[in-house]
């Protein structure tokens, strides 16, 4: 408390009188040693401090002289003085972005806020001369110092990012943040030669990735800085914001991300990116190389593939057999089978398929079934169900009563990448006829609505594709038995049964 | 209070007016002016109308003085609550049948109940019956008739008729008494007699001795005799012989064999309320009426001093009487009954009210349950016997609980909460803790008191808590758990509601941990051994068959759960893994259920025994990886250690306690698994052979065990193992038929013929179910008594309103009265003032 006061009593010195100036350093000193209560304390100062001082515009305005040419130069005794305090609030803008990488929290929090305030100040009382109208006064370099700072390649920063969001809020900041963080990635990919930086790229994805983009010009309100001429200026136009968001991610985007990082960016890509690019169909690149990885990355890329080819006309060759290939065992284990089936489904439901890609896709759905947990297997079945009503001529899938009478293989190969080539159409659904024997009462009966002739009506399938084991197993249990039926053969102690598993393999030591 | 006034005033009401009453209505009925006709518009054979005539005169007449006589209540209710309620003298009449109750004792032929030594305190019948209406049945008409006998004699004064009754009534209590000595008495010299001829007739059954008594009766009529006998014609077969071995045998196997068919049904899944719905058996004399005749009720009429006796046949109502009456005895006595009696007594007034009930209507359906009822009993005693004898054998066999059994006390209450049940059972050996179960249950049989079947039902849930306990121990004590499966068992087959819902509740907490596990960290553990246990339990309480079973299912979803979210990364997971795999192959060892997890999980344990390897041909799915942490798991590689294995049984405390083993240890455990995992997948392809798409099942696992399984680097027991599993799975014929849709059946034509509905009775709505019919006999009563009480309520204002006139236009007299007089005492006034004037004038 008595170094603060004693702090305060400074500050008041320093302001109250130039005679006194020198005594900056005082202020200025125990940024870089002190413990961190002390330093969170002298950046609160700095910042009061040279906040009044920009307030009174007692900093030089313009091109910086250094400072010996300055003692040296025809300068009149006034702008000496604000040469020398604006070297000093220079000194304590990089001491605060250093501050930016301490190690404990507070003290970055402080150092962030004191610096937005700084920026807030100077787009207010601009340091740098209007030469004319248009000149662009707001603080870019001293948001760069910001930025960087919220972006080590070191550690993980979310907590700091997160405290950053609300000054995304203004549209202004946001404009400016977008850029340098396009500039700063530049600067730091570039250096590593195309080797992912986990950390720095998880701390750019944390920064940009709520960043929320308006939906129209006429939403643009919220500036941090009020200027008259903000019609004229660039920043105040929607199709510049867009242009530099897209640049950002296409920077972001264009180096090597790590596995994790790189669903994480396919999960938001379709829902917060790609509707605010100008151009969605730059990222066209992106998304096929990350479709051709394989497993849940592709499952996710597809969404976005989906939006392109959709919306924006993509041509995408050999799409469907692409599809097909990412069938594997996985699909009914992964966390976004939801999201891929309900793709799946929008694409199988154009009824232009030709049959044998339909029954290619339905065979391979069927035989990978025979590996799915019930959730899914509720699922697929009554998604199988709704592939054979749109596409009747699959149908000879579950019946084909002038077939051969018995065959020793399943024609359908399971290997083949081609569906053309995979045979599926003179195969059968021995799959379905193997899950009417499933353990689960729902999942066997499903089954056996293929045995009958279908209805006419599809399936609502938007309810089962959340399915979850937990759902399922909480349906089971709250049901009420009326009677419930007993084993009739008596125990004979824990393994005591007739041929009983575990006497054989266990022992009750 | 009000509605009880109300109600004591009907009733008392036409007692008191009857004879008046009755006269004036003869009177009024005669007169034509009185009456009104509703005239019926068409004649309807059968109906019965009652009102066809009215007398709205009278009817007005009486609903004016019920009026007058609510209202003289609601003012003595306006009064009641303001004054003192204990002084009962203060400034209000009391009154019983409108008479002043103070002119009443003043009267003094008050009936001295006191002479009566022996009723201290209570009433005669005929005291009651004449005072308070008296009982109803038999005897109030039997009053009735001889009250009339000696009206028709001559009319007698109100104090010779009390007396009369009071000598009746002491004549009567006499009689009774004597009656029911000789009764001792004659039962005695039965009882004599009969353990007399006991011995002669000893393999007659115990009907006979109901045939004894029947011989005092009175001689009943030759036809019902005849009737009775060819009743009893079946029932009186000799005792059955004992059985032999090859019939008992061959019954246990039918009972088997039933009870098999019923699984093979569930299985299937098959509707169970279509078999349910039908009818067993239809005779061709069958009105179809629903009528079922289970039981010959009909009585046998016989006299008894004179009177019908009604209840000489069905001796528990007789039983229920008597133990009423020594009751009532013993009430009178000043004695309280001892508490068991009377619950007892409930109990069994109540069964009666229900056989009442049962025979007054529904006979059919009641008669119905109660069979069933009867027959769960009597399964259930067998059940009771077949564990005694069981239980004998162990007896004989182990001389060890015999002496445990010497020690313990041999009658224990329910433990009310588990920590008393846990105290109960601590520190006690094995065998001591099964006899203490054993006497538990058998002294708190639920046929032997009404709270035993509750307490019981929670035992089961103590025991399911402590076997969870003690598999939970550091040491697990798995030996106990073993031996207290038995008694568990017993209690869930006595039970089966409370038993599932038990261990539904203890997998449902399971299953909501896992989850939220899973939902924190986004990955969990397997469970603990109890968990296992439980699940093991399982399979030996409940049919593990079942196409849907309130149980078993819900385990089967959770297993699944274990197999499919859980991680595997060390030994103990692997052999818990393997243990669930078990669990299911166990679970679906008859039913053959394809179970996808438990070929995914053994696919993953072989995969984890490979050394390093690039899968390939096969995809192992959660929670396996191609690379990843949990690889060559089951992986061993020592030379040492591979030739001095045996495959020995794993020791399932390993689960809890990994004990500091050896490395070699370690590595024959993991063989052991591996064998484990061989056989398993041997047991699989036995399964699903049947399967159409087996051999695409068994593809993954298949292309393991030949491309990828360095089988040459096992020892020879291992290969053996190895071998018979791959036999199993290649000796399969590839067999495939192409699938033919079930044909649809043709929908029949509709037809417009119109539904025909038999009339069994004429005058009754046939209309609907049981429920339906009770439904609108309550819609039907709900409108007669709301237009009742509108007609009520319409009437109620109209004798206000008129009570309100009434009462101004009195005020209204009594003023113009009193208007008159002042101007009477004014005129009177005036005109004396004036004869005075005219008087000092003249003077």
């Amino acid at each position: 408390m008595a170094r603060e006061a004693a702090l305060a009593a400074c500050l008041e010195a320093v302001l109250g009188s130039r005679s006194s100036a020198n005594r900056v350093f005082e202020l200025l000193e125990p940024l870089a040693v002190r413990e961190p209560e002390d330093i969170v304390s002298a950046a609160r100062i700095c910042g009061r401090l040279f906040g009044a001082l920009l307030e009174r515009r007692e900093l030089f305005v313009g091109p910086l002289p250094e400072q010996d040419a300055s003692l040296g130069g025809d300068y009149s005794a006034q702008d000496k003085y604000r040469i020398w305090m604006r070297h000093r609030y220079r000194d304590c803008v990089g001491c605060l972005g250093e501050l930016m990488g301490h190690d404990a929290f507070q003290v970055k929090e402080q150092a962030l806020c004191t610096l937005m305030k700084f920026v807030e100040l100077e787009a207010q009382y601009p340091l740098i001369k209007i030469e004319w109208k248009g000149t662009l006064t707001f603080p870019c370099d001293l948001l760069k110092v910001v930025v960087d700072g919220l972006l080590p390649s070191t550690e993980d920063a979310s907590l700091l990012i997160s405290r950053f969001q609300e000054y995304l809020e203004y549209e202004d900041v946001r404009y400016f943040v977008m850029k340098a963080v396009t500039a700063n990635i530049g600067q730091v990919m570039q250096k590593t030669k195309e080797r992912p930086l986990p950390f720095y790229q998880q701390n750019v994805f944390s920064l940009i990735s709520p960043i929320n983009m308006p939906n129209k010009e006429s939403e643009m309100v919220k500036f941090m800085v009020k200027q008259d001429n903000r019609e004229e200026l660039k920043f105040s136009k929607l199709q510049a914001h867009k242009q530099v968001f897209e640049k950002m991610w296409l920077t972001f985007l264009k180096h090597k991300l790590p596995p994790g990082l790189y669903k994480k960016v396919l999960v938001i890509l379709h829902d917060s990116v790609l509707p605010y690019m100008n151009e969605p169909t730059l990222m066209m690149d992106f998304l096929t190389v990350a479709y051709g990885i394989g497993g849940a990355i592709s499952l996710l890329a597809l969404n976005g593939l989906f939006i392109l080819i959709h919306q924006h006309n993509l041509e995408y060759p050999d799409f469907y057999k692409k599809l097909y290939s990412l069938l594997d065992p996985s699909i009914y284990h992964v966390k976004y089978r939801a999201r891929f089936f309900h793709l799946t489904d929008l694409f199988l439901s154009s009824s232009h398929l030709p049959a044998y890609l339909v029954a290619a896709f339905i065979k391979r759905l069927a035989r990978l079934a025979l590996t799915a947990p019930p959730e899914a297997l509720l699922m697929i079945l009554p998604f199988i169900c709704n592939l054979f009503r749109r596409h009747p001529a699959c149908r000879v899938l579950l019946h084909r009563p002038a077939g051969p009478a018995d065959m020793s293989e399943d024609p359908y190969v399971m290997e083949e990448e081609e569906p053309s080539e995979s045979r599926a159409l003179q195969s059968s659904l021995w799959e379905i006829q193997s899950l009417q024997n499933h353990y689960h009462p729902d999942v066997a009966k499903a089954a056996a609505v293929l045995n009958q002739s279908l209805s006419e009506m599809e399936d609502d399938i938007s309810g089962l594709l959340e399915l979850s084991a937990a759902e399922l197993f909480d349906r089971e249990v709250k049901k009420k038995a009326v009677d419930v039926p007993l084993e009739f053969e008596p125990v004979r102690g824990l393994f005591g049964k007739k041929n009983d598993i575990f006497a054989e393999h266990f022992s009750l030591d | 209070m009000g509605k009880a006034a109300k109600r004591k005033k009907k009733v008392s009401v036409p007692s008191t007016a009857k004879g008046p009453v009755k006269s004036a209505m003869a009177v009024v009925k005669s007169n034509p002016f009185e009456v009104k006709v509703n005239r019926q518009k068409f004649d309807i054979l059968g109906r019965k109308t009652k009102n066809d005539v009215g007398l709205p005169g009278v009817s007005r007449s009486k609903a004016i003085k019920k009026r007058n006589q609510t209202r003289f209540t609601l003012e003595r209710q306006q009064n009641y609550g303001k004054k003192n309620i204990y002084n009962l003298n203060e400034d209000e009449e009391l009154t019983h049948y409108g008479q002043s109750l103070a002119e009443i004792e003043k009267l003094n032929d008050i009936v001295d109940s006191d002479s009566d030594t022996e009723e201290r305190g209570t009433l005669s019948a005929e005291l009651t019956a004449a005072h308070f209406g008296g009982g109803g049945g038999l005897l109030r008409k039997k009053v009735s008739s001889e009250q009339q006998d000696e009206e028709e004699e001559k009319p007698k004064s109100r104090k010779e008729l009390i007396e009369e009754m009071i000598a009746k009534s002491k004549q009567e209590k006499q009689e009774r008494q004597i009656r029911r000595e000789s009764a001792l008495e004659l039962t005695e010299k039965l009882d004599k007699d009969w353990k007399e001829i006991q011995t002669l007739i000893a393999r007659k059954a115990p009907k006979s001795e109901r045939k004894d008594k029947e011989v005092e009766k009175p001689k009943p009529d030759e036809y019902d005799m005849i009737v009775r006998e060819l009743g009893f014609e079946m029932k009186a077969k000799p005792s059955e012989r004992l059985k032999t071995e090859e019939e008992l045998a061959k019954e246990e196997q039918a009972r088997l064999q039933k009870l098999e068919a019923d699984r093979l049904r569930r299985m299937r899944g098959i509707d169970e309320e279509a078999n349910k719905k039908r009818p067993s058996h239809m005779s061709a004399d069958d009105l179809a009426d629903g009528f079922i005749l289970d039981k010959d009720d009909r009585r046998l009429l016989s006299y008894k001093d004179g009177k019908i006796n009604i209840e000489n046949d069905e001796e528990k109502g007789e039983e229920g009487e008597e133990e009423e009456g020594e009751e009532e005895e013993e009430e009178e006595e000043g004695e309280e009954g001892d508490h068991e009696n009377e619950e007892e007594s409930q109990e069994e007034s109540a069964s009666e009210d229900e056989e009442d009930s049962a025979a007054d209507g529904h006979s059919d359906l009641e008669s119905d349950l109660e069979s069933e009822g009867e027959a769960a009993e009597n399964k259930e005693e067998e059940k009771d016997k077949t564990n005694e004898n069981e239980s004998q054998n162990v007896e004989k066999l182990d001389p060890k609980r015999e002496a445990a059994k010497s020690e313990l006390p041999y009658t224990f209450a329910v433990p009310e909460s588990y920590e008393t049940f846990k105290s109960l059972l601590s520190g006690r050996t094995i065998e001591q803790q099964l006899i203490i179960l054993e006497r538990i249950q058998k002294c708190n049989h639920p046929s032997l008191a009404v709270g035993n079947k509750a307490k019981l039902e929670k035992l089961f849930g103590f025991l399911l808590e402590y076997i969870g306990e003690l598999a939970t121990l550091d040491l697990p004590e798995l030996r106990t758990i073993d031996r207290l499966v038995l008694p568990l068992y017993n209690l869930c087959q006595m039970f089966p509601q409370a038993a599932s819902d038990s261990i539904r509740f203890i997998l449902r907490d399971a299953a909501h941990d896992l989850e939220e596990v899973i939902e924190v960290k986004g990955r969990a553990a397997l469970p603990g051994l109890d968990t296992l246990i439980y699940l093991k339990i399982v399979s030996l309480l409940f049919p593990t068959s079942d196409f849907w079973h309130p149980v078993v299912t819900p385990a089967f979803m959770y297993m699944s759960q274990l197999l499919t979210k859980c991680r595997i990364t060390t030994l103990q997971d692997v052999i818990k893994g393997l243990f669930i795999c078990c669990l299911f192959v166990e679970y679906v060892s008859l039913s053959r259920r394809f179970v996808p997890e438990l070929i995914n999980f053994l696919l993953g344990v072989l995969h984890i025994s490979l050394p390093k390897s690039q899968a390939q041909g096969y995809t192992v799915v959660h929670p396996f990886t191609p690379v990843g942490k949990n690889l060559e798991l089951l992986w061993v590689c020592d030379e040492e250690d591979l030739k001095s294995w045996e495959k020995q049984n794993v020791p399932l405390s390993i689960v809890t306690r990994f004990k500091e083993a050896s490395r070699t240890e370690i590595n024959h455990t993991r063989l052991s698994c591996l064998a484990l995992c061989f056989d398993l997948i041997k047991k699989c392809a036995a399964l699903y052979e049947s399967l159409p798409s087996f051999h695409e099942i068994m593809h993954p696992v298949r292309i393991l065990l030949t491309k990828h399984m360095p089988i040459n680097e096992y020892p020879e027991k291992m290969q053996e193992w190895y071998h018979s599993a791959l036999k199993e799975l290649e000796n399969k014929v590839k067999h495939y038929t192409p699938l033919v849709c079930e044909k649809k059946k043709p929908v029949p034509l509709k037809q417009y013929t119109p539904k025909i509905v038999k009339v069994l009775e004429f005058g009754r709505k046939q209309a609907g179910s049981k429920k339906e019919q009770e439904r609108k006999q309550l819609i039907q009563r709900h409108k007669r008594e709301l237009k009742g009480a509108i007609r009520e309520i319409r009437k109620d204002n109209q004798y206000l309103a008129r009570m309100q006139l009434s009462e101004i236009m009195e005020r209204d007299a009594a003023r113009k009265r009193k208007v008159k007089e002042l101007l009477g005492s004014l005129a009177t006034q005036e005109g004396e003032w004036k004869a005075m004037k005219r008087k000092k004038w003249k003077n």
